[in-house]
């Protein structure tokens, strides 16, 4: 049986299930174990998403939540998402997509750097008060990031936020409209550069609120690399600036890749802090992706252009996430 | 002993030239810190200039004496390790300072509001305990924390209710299904395991409106339940993720010991790898008790009776809750209390932190 089931691969069904249960006997199991987290999943992610599917080609608004009968529009939510444009004020996808993905790389990327130039520098010997530093550094990722987010926006405040009032303490003009202010404070068009002050404002939040996550990730990895490493490379001369981009850098990856991604999908879609520190200002500017799908739903009540926008951004951060994966193979099993 | 001698005999370089040129500078600056720390507290107006000058006192003080024998080594001994290392050090203390200033000045900040009678009026100055210091907006915030009927303990127990429902459902239903992504050999496991990475991408409040509807017709949409679950689904990505990536790295001898000793997959999941799995799984139940601590847009948009609503929708709530502004004083109050749980929770499973998130352990 076993070689006739061998040389013909392409037998009958029952042959191929035969094939299926000896190369993988443990599979009943694994569905069981499984089986929870899809019920949960298939319920409240699976099922919204075939849902919003339907209502993204229909013209579903609020009054439709009783009766459940709106109109087919077909793909005319996308047309207008994409191509036509909405009826919301400042509204450009093409702006938004490409300020959603400047904001993710630039704060992921200040996120690693400050956590893993923290983690290095915690992680020297005989320095005193590690422990301290490593308890307090973490209160930033410890608070409710809709706090973090309200406590900022009142930081940047031009009259009587926290920032403006230091600037005055140290005798600077400390009128700075943070968060008001439309004048481009970059202003690069040529390569489509333009953002406004409010941008920094609300980075400087962010990059408050996720470099400590990295920072873990960092100190737990580099507790993992051999001391021995260091050594040697002290042995044969190697500067401390070499040993840090020869030895700490490479064998921080593995964990900081996963990280990275982790980092990319909650950066991209940062809700509490765009929408409490700037509200998307001025003017539409520092809006991205998730806060202006949000407006859609909660003042507008356009559920159906809603659903064709969001298809939009899954599909975009698919594709990142796609990108990403095939770098880092996180889903790679570790025992096959 | 033997490095000490070497580096006598070494030729002085650059970087020892920087250490002694560091190590006099800063003698001599913490001298004047520690003047200016006398005359500050002799001309005393106040407590905050009694309080400022004794701290500049006491640290430059500590670094005139640290610096005094720093210099006496060097220029007895020529001891150059001593002084390369310890600029290294202290300018790396000084880097850890500021980074410490920068974390914990928004706190400082809303502690300060928090504290202000004057609630509504512009503060006019940073002090980080203002003129007139009282606690009443803690006592409004505990007694009468809305404009509802409904105590701070309702709130707090609404809110507790939530985000514990949502990290113990992420323990229990991610490790189960991590635990077979992670030992078990099934087809279309990658697949599955993207599906679940994939709900990470869905907007926040994409789902809106269809999980109205369907936990509508269940008859779940108003209560914590209801909540409870459609967190848990946001928090599962993450927690099948992490507790994947740390099952990876238990070492699978141990399992296979239990095995043919004639435990049953089942049984050594739950003797071997649960028990192992601890570090892992307080991690996975943080992360799911933050995602429920903070979320409000489904839950301002769900429930509707005031008994059931949480700590997060009443911050909101203050936010323009008169038309004469936010009540900045309960506000910060409010926002200082409500981060109190989480942190306490970070405190508890610190040691957990750095061993319990497994994206070290994906192998890369």
């Amino acid at each position: 049986m076993t070689a006739l089931d061998t040389s013909a691969p392409t037998g009958s069904s029952a042959g191929f299930f035969k094939r299926l249960r000896k190369q993988y006997p443990n599979a009943g199991l694994a569905y069981i174990y499984i089986l929870p987290a899809f019920i949960v999943m298939a319920f409240i992610t699976f099922y919204p998403i075939g849902y919003q599917l339907w209502m993204s080609v229909t013209d579903f608004q609020l009054k439709h939540l009783r009766e459940m009968n709106p109109d087919y529009v077909g793909i005319g939510n996308f047309v207008d998402v994409l191509v036509k444009g909405l009826p919301v004020p400042n509204y450009d996808f093409g702006r938004i997509l490409v300020f959603n993905l400047l904001w993710t790389f630039i704060n992921v990327f200040l996120h690693v750097a400050i956590g893993i130039l923290v983690a290095v520098a915690l992680n020297t010997e005989d320095l005193p008060g590690k422990k301290i530093y490593r308890s307090l550094f973490v209160i930033p990722w410890a608070l409710p990031s809709l706090v973090a987010g309200m406590i900022w926006g009142n930081m940047w405040h031009d009259k009587f936020g926290a920032i403006n009032l230091m600037l005055q303490q140290i005798g600077l003009r400390g009128d700075i409209r943070w968060l008001l202010d439309t004048k481009p404070f970059i202003d690069l068009p040529q390569i489509g550069l333009v953002l406004p002050l409010s941008f920094i404002a609300v980075l400087i939040a962010n990059v408050w609120l996720g470099w400590p996550f990295m920072m873990v990730i960092a100190t737990g990895a580099l507790q993992s690399i051999p001391t021995e490493l260091y050594e040697a490379a002290e042995v044969d001369g190697a500067t401390r600036w070499q040993q840090f981009w020869r030895i700490t850098l490479p064998l921080l990856r593995p964990a900081m890749v996963p990280a990275v991604m982790i980092g990319i999908m909650m950066t991209f879609n940062q809700f509490n802090i765009i929408y409490f520190v700037t509200g998307g200002g001025p003017l539409g500017l520092t809006e991205i992706l998730v806060t202006q799908g949000f407006k859609l739903v909660n003042p507008q009540g356009w559920y159906g252009v809603a659903s064709a926008f969001n298809i939009i951004v899954f599909i975009i951060l698919g594709i990142i996430t796609l990108i990403t994966n095939r770098i880092s193979r996180a889903t790679e099993p570790y025992y096959a | 002993m033997t490095t000490l001698t070497k580096s006598k005999r070494r030729p002085v370089t650059a970087a020892d030239v920087a250490a002694i040129v560091w190590a006099a500078g800063v003698f001599l600056g913490s001298l004047a810190l520690a003047v200016f720390g006398i005359y500050t507290l002799v001309g005393a107006g106040g407590y905050q200039a009694i309080i400022l000058g004794a701290v500049l006192l006491i640290v430059g003080g500590l670094l005139i004496v640290r610096y005094a024998r720093l210099l006496m080594a060097i220029i007895t001994e020529r001891d150059m390790v001593r002084a390369r290392k310890t600029a290294r050090l202290d300018l790396i203390q000084l880097f850890l300072l500021f980074m410490l200033a920068i974390v914990l000045f928004p706190v400082l900040w809303i502690v300060s509001m928090s504290l202000d009678p004057r609630d509504l009026s512009r503060p006019t100055g940073l002090t980080i305990i203002p003129p007139g210091a009282t606690l009443d907006a803690y006592k409004t915030v505990l007694t009468q924390p809305s404009a509802n009927p409904v105590s701070f303990l309702q709130l707090l127990r609404n809110s507790l209710l939530v985000s514990g429902g949502t990290a113990l459902g992420a323990i229990i239903v991610g490790t189960s299904a991590a635990y077979a992504f992670s030992r078990l050999k099934f087809p279309i496991r990658r697949l599955g395991m993207l599906g679940f990475v994939l709900v990470l991408m869905i907007p926040p409040g994409g789902t809106l409106a269809p999980l109205f509807v369907l936990l509508n017709t269940v008859k779940l949409r108003t209560t914590l339940w209801g909540l409870a679950i459609a967190f848990t689904s946001s928090a599962l990505p993450f927690a099948i993720w992490n507790m994947k990536g740390f099952i990876d790295a238990l070492p699978y001898d141990l399992e296979e010991a239990a095995q043919i000793d004639g435990c049953n997959r089942t049984q050594s999941f739950i003797r071997v790898i649960l028990p192992l799995a601890v570090p892992g799984m307080a991690v996975t139940g943080l992360w799911g008790f933050l995602t429920g601590w903070s979320e409000f847009i489904l839950s301002w948009t769900f429930l509707v009776d005031p008994e059931r609503f949480t700590l997060p929708m009443v911050l909101r709530g203050m936010v323009g809750q008169y038309a004469s502004g936010t009540p900045w004083s309960q506000f910060s109050a409010m926002a200082i209390v409500m981060s109190i749980p989480p942190i306490i929770i970070f405190f508890l499973l610190q040691k957990y932190l750095v061993s319990g998130l497994a994206v070290g352990g994906v192998k890369g």
